[in-house]
């Protein structure tokens, strides 16, 4: 279980999470939705580590991760994989170097047991084959399926995609919609999804959150969230410009 | 818009002096620590070694050649005819000891210097140094230390290359081309050539070094916002890192010794 509590983070003299509380449970698959610069990418960088909250704490499986120091913190990261927004592919390495990236840096494994691996999770993302090309040959989509390749390959526990379906068309988003489903079942992770993605977020949601004003206002199942009556939450399901949502 | 206080502009100094040294005690650490990025580092060495040769090779010959101009005339006005034979030694010393190192630094932070701000910086903005965060991999061991330990070996080593060119070429202008006597001009500068000469030089090379290759990849790792901030970071690495090797030059020259 993941428990974010009291967390505060602000960059400069904006503050963009106020008391943030939130939990998650082990082998479900919470998406996180919100207005673009709410928050919500800023709170999976908090949980990887990445960032560090200027007050609260994030507490894995009992253990508080913010009060380790940064070589200890980054070890509990191998608990984690991400796909990032961009994919954020290493443009030097190929895309078989890229998905191998993990697998070299954490775990013992020989060049062939890696290369095996590699090939699985480009096969599981539907890429069979395309260890030699380079990021800038790919597509947006298949850049997110590496990217998504790379981010199982080292079998993590917890899953974070930050926007998996942002930039792509909707057939491509569905896809990997599709894909976020097929690893919850075949893996049984954990995942927490960043999107405003309403169609994808229907999609793939065990339970959705909402994040809004740097704090959760709304927690609950896709349903519970579509009859929820807080303006809010009702305003930006309904995309609506006028409402209690002003700063956009 | 109103301008930061002096107060504020003192403060921002000692904070950014303060993050350059913590990366760069945090760098020599995962340069002597395990594991290393070998793979890196060979490739650095290739990218800073060998790709700059040309550029070295030019300005260490023009270098070489405005200095033998000027020794030349400088013999011939003040000293006399027939006296211009011993401007080689003073070529020689100031090329291995202040022209060369200087020359070899301005050019590889120029760039080699901006490539490191320009590459880092654009994995900043497209967050793969996140990535690499959340894949085990350690920016500064990653990133930072093959490139700085590479910058620090190869620039001595241009600057020997540049250091031999120069010579080369302020012998040709005075001996082959103003008609200097060449046993005089080259018996000269072997006698009081020092060994020190050069290895001083090449001490302050390995040194600009590893500023050039710090303050790169420092200001990659700042970077913020999209194409202007990587542009914005790759001009403040060569500018910040020519500065450094300019002051940092005159104290080394100040307080090296001159002869061992």
């Amino acid at each position: 279980m993941i428990q974010f509590r009291d967390l505060h983070k602000s960059f400069g003299p904006k503050p963009v999470l106020s008391g943030l509380e939130l939990e998650i449970r082990t082998g479900e698959t919470l998406v996180v939705i919100g207005q673009s610069g709410s928050g919500k990418s800023v709170l999976l960088k908090l949980l990887i580590g990445i960032l560090d909250p200027d007050r609260g704490s994030i507490v894995i499986d009992g253990t508080d991760v913010t009060s380790m120091d940064r070589e200890t913190r980054q070890k509990t990261a191998r608990k984690f994989g991400m796909l990032f927004q961009a994919a954020a592919l290493f443009d030097s390495l190929s895309v078989g170097e890229n998905v191998a990236f993990g697998l070299k840096r954490r775990t013992d494994l020989d060049p062939a047991a890696i290369g095996k691996i590699v090939a699985d999770c480009l096969e599981k993302v539907g890429l069979r084959g395309i260890e030699d090309l380079m990021p800038h040959e790919l597509s947006g989509g298949m850049r997110k399926r590496v990217g998504l390749a790379r981010a199982i390959a080292y079998r993590p526990e917890i899953i974070l995609y930050d926007e998996p379906s942002t930039g792509l068309d909707p057939i491509r988003a569905d896809a990997i919609n599709d894909l976020i489903l097929l690893l919850q079942k075949e893996m049984g992770v954990t995942s927490i999804v960043i999107t405003h993605d309403l169609v994808s977020a229907y999609k793939v949601a065990d339970r959705m959150a909402m994040l809004y004003d740097g704090r959760i206002v709304a927690v609950g199942t896709p349903d519970e969230i579509r009859q929820s009556p807080d303006p809010v939450v009702q305003q930006f399901l309904r995309g609506r410009a006028d409402g209690p949502i002003k700063n956009w | 818009m109103a301008s930061p206080s002096r107060s504020a502009l003192f403060r921002r100094f000692f904070e950014q002096l303060g993050e350059v040294s913590e990366l760069a005690a945090r760098t020599f650490r995962a340069i002597f620590g395990k594991p290393r990025e070998g793979e890196i580092f060979f490739q650095q060495l290739e990218e800073i070694g060998l790709r700059t040769l040309p550029v070295v090779a030019l300005t260490a010959a023009f270098g070489g050649l405005v200095f033998g101009l000027q020794s030349y005339y400088g013999f011939h006005k003040y000293v006399g005819q027939g006296t211009e034979a011993y401007g080689g030694p003073i070529i020689a010393v100031g090329l291995v000891r202040e022209l060369i190192p200087i020359l070899v630094g301005l050019m590889v932070a120029g760039r080699v210097g901006s490539s490191m701000a320009a590459e880092i910086g654009t994995m900043r903005i497209t967050e793969q140094i996140d990535a690499l965060f959340t894949l085990g991999a350690d920016s500064v061991r990653y990133l930072v230390a093959p490139r700085t330990a590479a910058s620090i070996l190869m620039l001595p080593c241009l600057t020997l290359f540049g250091d031999f060119i120069g010579i080369v070429c302020a012998h040709f202008y005075n001996v082959a081309l103003m008609g200097v006597n060449g046993t005089v001009y080259l018996r000269n500068t072997l006698m009081y050539l020092d060994l020190w000469d050069v290895l001083s030089g090449l001490v302050k090379a390995a040194v600009f070094g590893a500023l050039i290759a710090i303050i790169g990849c420092w200001q990659g790792l700042e970077t913020e916002g999209g194409a202007e901030g990587v542009g914005r970071a790759t001009t403040r690495a060569v500018v910040f890192a020519s500065i450094a090797i300019l002051i940092t030059n005159f104290f080394m020259s100040k307080f090296l010794p001159a002869n061992l």
